[in-house]
């Protein structure tokens, strides 16, 4: 039944037990996607916000563009290669199978540290470049975005870990296979997000 | 993604079975006994809110009398009072206390989705309360920024609190919003997809939709205060300049430049405003359904109202800037605010309507948290009225920093929810606690709160005509508030004062009950959600013994003609409901 359906029903008039004997969701989704779902939704708002801050904040005369570093082209492909592999993994195990799943899933997670490794160097680079924190308004929000992007990969990370743990101790890929879309999901999401900041940032 | 059947809950949810006291009362996975902490917590700290408030009247009733109430600590008595009242008792006792405890109940599940989640949630909310508690104890003690923490002047020398106190506030609030943000996952998930056999979506008693309704707005509208609290961070502690413009303390120009202090205000209201709604929405359904089951009528207009409340937390994310007209704004906005601000009176209005004709022909039963409940239907109307004014533009300028945003605001989001959480706990306690409440002591309780409520904020609106400007220490002689005022304003104190009191007798007779009151039925008022058909009560862990309930109808069949009994309960089948000799004749 559409959603629409559900909640122009006429509860007063429909007695007996409607939808058969199953209890059924609302969406035919595991309940932990739909938890994901809505911390996705949340989490783009935070980045929206922050998004409108920096154009709102960009417009005002101390506003200095910071040249955005060539390391980042660097930097995006790992994460890209990350949700590549994630994918992969995912793509085996939706099927049913189970070959290189566990490589996969691994290797999506260990480029997801690299990028965040890869993230550090640059900002190191800045800084030495003369472009930190509290130097102009454009370079907090470099810092700012990219430090948030990386705690969501951090906070992606430690689920990861525990899904790889569980694997390294017996568990079947297939038995994991709600943990690896799930990552995957919250990967891509993160890809997009930035891709999104790198585009802001290069564009201002 | 491959459709996943939704399996048995019954052999799906496995639960986490406590194996010692500490498991099963500390680190509870059980949502019920979460929902006690959450709402003891938000209780015990909201007590320390009224204290301040009491704080703030004394000095505003007899200024200057009492020493230890100077300048500094009156801002800091606002700023905390409003701060925790909104955020640490309303938004924590509606959606961690009743959230928790209702949900799963109502919908006829065992659990929350995610138990371990549920608990963290607890605990992430304490320690933001202990944080925020802390800064009473930190050099230059608390903020006094005011509770809406606008910069600069939230940061700068002479805003008590601008060094350790601000700091505090802020990680105490990233923290709540963390701890809000894993409770909601739970409270939006468990709803959508751990309904029990039978219960659609339009099922549903109108708690849970109002809770639901909040959750979401929570999970949406809470960024805007994380992303609010961590750029100002960054700006007090970091240096940059976020908020912060080019500005002068004590003559030295400090170190920042270009910031725009009305982005934080646009910021902080598009998670204010939406605040309001996350305190109401809950308090619209509990009072619904308090409501109907005390009037024995099913509520009035029940798609409605469902819908009311989705309508309501639509517009909510669009009125935000009626709360920045006198910080200024192109006339074209201020005008579609205050468009949108009256358009969400219209399903607000359909809502008290529809709790008036509830209880029109109903057969009225006048117990303690019927008491509340009507109350509350007064306070609301009075509160929601005064926000018609403040909603244009030209009233709102005039009337906007005096007394008359106060006793507005007061009535409709203070004295209004906190009157149907009342409602509530007095309605829910023979089940939640197995015994039943002193009757009398209740119905002290609410003539006292709800006419000292008349008696404090009535004469308020009148001081907001007269001009009396909010946020003052001290009045002092002007030359257009007459003398009398202070007259008016040592009544308001003291009537504040007996208020206050009066919130010990709930106190005594709520822990006096808890072992002393008589041993409650299992449905004492009647009622037929399904909460009220638990195998136990209190209800133990797992709350359903070894079936989940199966429902066959909504949760309001009161007086349904030719019934013998006077409510069906939702989990009962129409071949067993027992019909009037009559009416089985007809049919």
């Amino acid at each position: 039944m559409s959603l629409f359906k559900q909640i122009t029903e006429k509860p007063w008039e429909r007695k007996g037990i409607i939808g058969g004997l199953k209890p059924e969701g609302t969406f035919k989704s595991p309940a932990e996607r739909v938890a994901l779902n809505f911390f996705l939704t949340a989490a783009s708002i935070v980045f929206s916000l922050f998004g409108v801050s920096y154009y709102i904040r960009m417009e005002l005369p101390d506003w200095l563009p910071i040249a955005e570093p060539t390391s980042l082209w660097f930097n995006t492909g790992l994460l890209v290669m990350s949700s590549v592999l994630f994918q992969w993994a995912r793509n085996v195990v939706g099927n049913g199978g189970s070959k290189n799943v566990k490589i996969a899933f691994f290797g999506g997670g260990v480029f997801a540290i690299l990028f965040i490794a890869a993230q550090l160097q640059t900002w190191e680079e800045l800084q030495l470049a003369g472009v930190y924190l509290s130097s102009n308004p454009a370079a907090d929000f470099y810092f700012l975005l990219t430090g948030l992007h990386a705690i969501h990969i951090a906070g992606g990370l430690y689920v990861w870990i525990k899904c790889v743990f569980r694997m390294v101790t017996g568990a079947e890929a297939k038995e994991q296979r709600l943990s690896i879309e799930l990552c995957t999901v919250y990967w891509h999401f993160l890809l997009v997000v930035w891709l999104v900041i790198f585009a802001v940032v290069a564009n201002t | 993604m491959a459709y996943v059947p939704l399996a048995d809950q019954d052999h799906e949810q496995e639960l986490h079975h406590p194996h010692s006291w500490v498991e099963k009362y500390v680190w509870s996975q059980d949502h019920k006994v979460i929902a006690i902490q959450y709402g003891g917590t938000a209780v015990l700290v909201g007590l320390v809110a009224l204290v301040l408030s009491l704080l703030m009247r004394m000095q505003l009733g007899f200024p200057g009398t009492f020493d230890l109430i100077d300048p500094n600590a009156y801002y800091q008595s606002v700023t905390m009072h409003g701060m925790i009242m909104v955020v640490y008792m309303l938004t924590a006792l509606l959606l961690g206390g009743f959230g928790n405890y209702m949900i799963p109940l109502m919908i006829g599940a065992r659990d929350m989705v995610f138990p371990f989640l549920n608990m963290l949630s607890f605990w992430f909310y304490l320690l933001s309360v202990l944080i925020l508690l802390a800064s009473f104890f930190v050099t230059g003690g608390p903020t006094g920024a005011g509770w809406t923490l606008y910069p600069p002047q939230t940061t700068m020398a002479g805003t008590p609190g601008h060094d350790m106190g601000i700091v505090l506030m802020l990680v105490s609030l990233a923290v709540f919003v963390v701890a809000f943000t894993m409770g909601g996952l739970n409270y939006v998930t468990t709803i959508l997809q751990f309904r029990t056999r039978g219960m659609t979506l339009m099922r549903l008693p109108l708690t849970v939709w109002g809770i639901f309704v909040a959750t979401v707005l929570g999970l949406f509208a809470f960024p805007a205060l994380l992303v609010s609290c961590i750029m100002m961070m960054f700006d007090t502690l970091l240096g940059t300049s976020f908020f912060m413009p080019a500005v002068i303390e004590s003559g030295t120009a400090l170190d920042y430049q270009g910031g725009s202090p009305i982005l934080f205000q646009h910021l902080f209201w598009f998670f204010g405003h939406p605040e309001v709604y996350i305190v109401a929405l809950p308090a619209f359904g509990l009072v619904s359904d308090v409501l109907s089951t005390h009037a024995r009528k099913n509520i009035f207009g029940y798609r409605m109202m469902v819908w009311a409340i989705i309508a309501i937390g639509g517009l909510s994310f669009i009125v935000w800037a009626h709360h920045m007209y006198v910080s200024g704004m192109n006339p074209y906005f201020g005008f579609f605010f205050a468009t949108t601000t009256l358009i969400i009176a219209v399903p607000t209005a359909l809502k008290v309507y529809n709790w008036v004709l509830t209880l029109w022909e109903g057969d009225i039963r006048l117990n303690a948290p019927m008491y509340f409940a009507i109350g509350f239907i007064f306070t609301f109307i009075h509160g929601g009225l005064t926000g018609l004014f403040l909603g244009n533009v030209v009233i709102d300028l005039p009337l906007s920093d005096t007394y008359f945003v106060v006793a507005h605001f007061h009535m409709v989001m203070g004295v209004s929810p906190v009157l149907v959480i009342f409602a509530s706990i007095y309605h829910w306690f023979p089940k939640v606690s197995g015994r039943m409440y002193h009757e009398g002591l209740a119905k002290a309780h609410f003539w006292i709160t709800f006419l000292g409520t008349y008696a404090i904020y009535l004469p308020m609106h009148y001081l907001g005509f007269l001009g009396v400007p909010r946020r003052y220490y001290a009045i002092g002689e002007t030359d257009f508030i007459p003398a009398s005022a202070q007259t008016l304003n040592e009544s308001i104190t003291i009537a504040a004062l007996i208020v206050g009191a009066a919130q010990l007798i709930f106190l005594f007779n709520i822990l006096w009950s808890l072992r002393n009151g008589e041993k409650a039925d299992p449905n004492p008022w009647g009622s037929a959600s399904l909460e009220w058909q638990t195998p136990d009560t209190p209800p133990v862990h797992g709350n359903w013994g070894d079936k989940l309930p199966t429902v066959y109808r909504w949760a309001y069949d009161y007086s349904v003609p030719g019934a013998k009994s006077d409510f069906i309960p939702q989990n009962m089948a129409e071949e067993d409901v027992e019909m009037e000799a009559s009416a089985a004749k007809g049919a």
